[in-house]
């Protein structure tokens, strides 16, 4: 941009870009897709390249929960009440092939998918899942929150 | 000492209570008559035996009315260094055992395991509840009579069938 002092655009393009940006994600880990989060999440493939890099330890800071590792059916509860404290705009991951669709279980403790109980924006299968997975997961949500619908205070409701 | 005394040691002492004696992958199994069970582990958790130590209980549902749930349990003595395994077959109707957690304390919540997953009673637990499963959920998983596939969800979950 040199000899310019100003640049256009759009508001909604310019607030997806930085939303995009800063995800803070709350990672909701319950099985052994964690350690695929930890080398994700960890210097080898960095998440922080991607603008992830900042972990909130309380969903009440977060923008984006991860799903990562079976739910039963006896901690559904707790992950619609860790959703609902999330604060809007917020975006879902589901990590793995037990969060997508229960996995290998099939069962009297499984959810068959944690869709059932939050809803999800992007799914990453694999049991567990690559890192390059992971990213590229994480890649295609930054996509949809660019292009999305920007909802913020001032915007006028339907 | 070889495990062969140490089954006629068992045979010897335990006399009527023990059922029959078998043998699993070079492992000596002594089935015990159910309604002998507490004593005879009462005396095999004293010396000569010294089984200190449970190391795990279980239960298996062979379906049957007659000695439908085999009770599982793995002893291990630190001073003689041997493990044992001894079963133990209840009915189907209204299956009920003693509980062993005045012998060994960690028989508590393995014993409410076998209770929430199989639903054999132990008699005289002094905590007998559901441990795995949630308050309200109906029927015993494990038993080969729960429906396959049966889930008993919290809270209402969006249907995509």
């Amino acid at each position: 941009m040199s000899g310019l002092d100003f640049m256009t655009t759009r508001f909604e393009t310019a607030l997806g870009w930085g939303r995009k940006f800063s995800l803070f994600h709350y990672p909701f880990i319950t099985a052994c897709c964690g350690m695929e989060y930890m080398s994700t999440a960890c210097a080898h493939f960095d998440i922080d390249r991607f603008g992830a890099g900042l972990t909130r330890f309380s969903p009440r800071q977060a923008d984006l929960l991860l799903v990562v590792g079976t739910i039963t059916h006896k901690l559904a509860p707790v992950l619609r009440t860790v959703y609902d404290q999330m604060l809007e705009p917020k975006w879902v991951i589901a990590f793995g092939a037990c969060a997508v669709s229960g996995g290998i279980y099939q069962n009297y403790a499984v959810v068959q998918g944690v869709d059932r109980v939050v809803p999800v924006d992007i799914y990453i299968p694999g049991c567990p899942p690559r890192p390059e997975m992971v990213l590229d997961g994480l890649m295609k949500l930054q996509d949809k929150i660019q292009h999305q619908k920007q909802d913020w205070r001032w915007a006028k409701k339907p | 000492m070889g495990q062969e005394t140490l089954i006629d040691e068992i045979r010897t002492k335990l006399g009527a209570a023990v059922e029959s004696v078998s043998e699993s992958c070079g492992d000596r199994v002594v089935t015990i008559r159910p309604q002998a069970l507490r004593p005879a582990m009462a005396a095999l958790r004293e010396a000569p035996f010294d089984f200190a130590i449970l190391l795990d209980m279980t239960c298996v549902d062979f379906s049957e009315p007659a000695g439908r749930f085999e009770l599982v349990y793995h002893l291990y003595s630190i001073s003689r260094n041997v493990r044992l395994r001894l079963k133990a077959s209840v009915a189907a109707a209204d299956p009920a055992v003693e509980t062993l957690v005045g012998l060994w304390k960690n028989a508590d919540w393995l014993e409410r395991e076998v209770f929430d997953m199989f639903g054999v009673r132990f008699d005289g637990h002094p905590y007998l509840r559901r441990l795995l499963t949630y308050e309200g959920f109906e029927g015993h998983p494990l038993r080969k009579s729960y429906p396959w596939r049966l889930a008993q969800p919290r809270i209402r979950l969006k249907d995509k069938d």
